[in-house]
């Protein structure tokens, strides 16, 4: 910092001290980030709090337990973990690989005029409403896989128990699974091209002068120098997948045991809160849920914490230079 | 085949040289594809509402309640209106709250509270949607009645940390000269805000608040929880009834196995993407043209 700089932010400290207007504004602005800290606070707090009525019944164990039988009073998470799992990794999986890909094509590949064309098409599919891509699995989705693709599969791997008999609605794991990727690539892509925009051109000036052809270049330089980025890129797509409710409610067909076979029915966790929260038979299972939205909560800050130590983005946003 | 130079053709690449053009080519295409998937999913997507809702749309369907006992009439009329408003109420909390916030980091936190600051927002912001639906029933609902106030309540939630994010954005983009040309000239810190910073970033703010009205508009799982048992009728109590809303329409219809109510839920669809689409669309582009303006 020079020192002029120094002076003036002095000059600056000693003004809001003494301007009545400076401290009001200084005060309403100080009060709102307070709001906005509290809230999340607050959030933790309520969703413990409705929660401790199960958790004091059932204890650390309801996380593994894999029976939920509101009339019985017995409840546990282990399924729909189990499910949240396997749809979120899977989903995560497929489309990273193919989030990088269509980053790649928008920074560096893709002439001007085409990734000015392409690049909010690929946001346009970030935004569409969950509930109409889950209405769309429904009905669109659904019927498809069930009818062509689910047989087929079946018919060539069905040796394999990841790939049992399909449902005949299509709804089931792998619809959401597929349902929750289409929603993860433009995260990964968006992310990730802004990324890759920030490797300096003249890094990729000195790989072409070497002779090294595009994709050397990619491999080489442009991936390596963004690799902490595009894995907390990854993460934030992971984040947004564990915690989808409505789109995977709809799909996934609500079942309560646990299947090897991706083409039969399962519940995740935000799916199985959307879906009995209005309808829960007694305040254990409201709090059982509660429960459930705890354990989002915590995989949720996970997740985010440590997409954001990964990136290195705790105090200097450096490396998400913009 | 040897590697040494192929004398009959001297320009054509060979051996070792081949195999990476031909690595570099298949990598192109790959990535091209990628895109054009992307790029397809979206368009199978829209067309699908296009096709399916494109028929369901009329005046009536647009302004009319929906039927009471089923049928294929009636429309979506006080669903649009309770979106409207809910969505309006949670923009009138989020705006205000997330541009004070963006001012406070920008402007006075040091660099502890800035970071503390910033670490909420950025949870709040990778908070599952539901969780935060749990949370405002747990502090509204539960042991009262669902009701507009409390969706719009979460939505505000939710669009916090966009608007937030997004203004803290444009104001780091505002020239340090300027605020430098400000105190030098002994301006107070509150009308340097005022006179300076918010009119070259109030299009920011605009455009950052018409992204988050497009978030927050399509957001079905917190309205669920807490503005889902509704009647078809329109004259309603904001803070003490749920209000007929557009997501959560689609969501029961969808749940419905009813061939007309799939053919309403289509239309409602086509309304909501639409919508959705342009305010996305319109934020976005006026987004890249406020951030030109101001870094000049």
């Amino acid at each position: 910092m020079s020192p002029a700089r120094a002076i003036v932010i002095g000059l600056r400290r000693r003004d809001s001290a003494t301007s009545p207007g400076d401290l009001v504004l200084h005060g309403v602005c100080l009060v709102a980030s307070i709001l906005a800290v509290l809230a999340m606070a607050l959030i933790a707090y309520e969703v413990i709090e409705g929660a401790r009525p199960a958790i004091s019944r059932f204890g650390l164990g309801f996380i593994v337990h894999t029976t939920w039988k509101p009339n019985f009073f017995v409840f546990g998470a282990g399924s729909f973990l189990f499910g949240t799992a396997v749809t979120s990794g899977l989903a995560l999986l497929v489309a990273t690989p193919i989030g990088i890909a269509i980053g790649l094509y928008l920074s560096l590949l893709a002439p001007k005029a085409v990734r000015g064309v392409i690049s909010p098409l690929v946001e346009m599919i970030a935004a569409i409403p969950t509930v109409i891509l889950g209405f769309w699995g429904i009905l669109v989705l659904g019927p498809f896989l069930s009818r062509h693709v689910e047989p087929w599969i079946h018919a060539h791997f069905g040796f394999l128990p990841l790939f049992g008999p399909g449902q005949t609605t299509g709804s089931g794991v792998f619809n959401a699974t597929i349902i929750l990727t289409i929603m993860i690539i433009p995260i990964v892509a968006s992310l990730s091209r802004d990324l890759f925009l920030t490797v300096p051109a003249e890094l990729r000036d000195g790989a072409a002068a070497l002779g090294a052809t595009r994709w050397e270049t990619i491999r080489g330089i442009v991936l390596p120098s963004t690799a902490s980025g595009v894995t907390a890129a990854a993460f934030l797509g992971l984040g947004r997948a564990l915690g989808e409710a409505i789109a995977v409610t709809q799909v996934i067909g609500g079942g309560n045991a646990l299947h090897a076979s991706l083409f039969q029915t399962g519940d995740t966790l935000a799916s199985r809160i959307a879906l009995q929260f209005t309808g829960a038979e007694n305040a254990l299972q409201t709090a059982s849920l509660f429960y459930l939205a705890l354990m989002l909560l915590v995989i949720g800050v996970l997740t985010n914490l440590l997409a954001q130590l990964i990136s290195g983005r705790f105090g200097q946003q450096a490396t998400f230079a913009r | 085949m040897t590697n040494g130079p192929d004398h009959a053709r001297p320009l054509t690449p060979s051996g070792n040289l081949r195999r990476r053009l031909l690595l570099n080519r298949i990598a192109e295409m790959t990535a091209t594809a990628a895109a054009v998937l992307a790029v397809a999913v979206l368009g199978i997507v829209v067309y699908s509402v296009l096709q399916r809702g494109g028929g369901a749309l009329s005046w009536d369907f647009l302004t009319q309640a929906a039927p009471l006992f089923g049928g294929s009439s009636g429309g979506i009329g006080p669903a649009i209106a309770g979106t409207g408003l809910i969505v309006l109420v949670a923009t009138l909390i989020a705006a205000p709250v997330g541009i004070l916030v963006a001012l406070h980091t920008t402007e006075f936190a040091g660099p502890r509270a800035r970071t503390i600051i910033g670490v909420a927002l950025d949870l709040l912001n990778g908070l599952p949607s539901i969780v935060i639906g749990i949370f405002v029933f747990g502090l509204l609902v539960s042991g009262h009645h669902q009701s507009g106030f409390a969706a719009s309540l979460a939505l505000a939630i939710i669009m916090l940390p966009l608007i937030a994010g997004s203004t803290q954005e444009v104001l780091a983009l505002v020239p340090r000269s300027l605020r430098d040309a400000a105190d030098a000239l002994g301006v107070t810190r509150w009308r340097t805000v005022r006179g300076v910073l918010l009119p070259n970033v109030v299009g920011g703010i605009l455009t950052a608040t018409m992204l988050a009205v497009a978030r927050a508009a399509g957001e079905t799982a917190p309205l669920i929880l807490l503005c889902s048992i509704f009647g078809q009728s329109a004259g309603v109590n904001f803070f003490s009834t749920a209000l007929p809303n557009i997501p959560v329409t689609i969501f029961n219809l969808s749940e419905e196995a009813d061939p007309a109510g799939f053919a309403r839920a289509w239309g409602a669809a086509l309304v909501l993407l639409v919508f959705i689409l342009l305010t996305g669309l319109a934020g976005r582009i006026l987004l890249g043209r406020s951030r030109a303006k101001i870094s000049g």
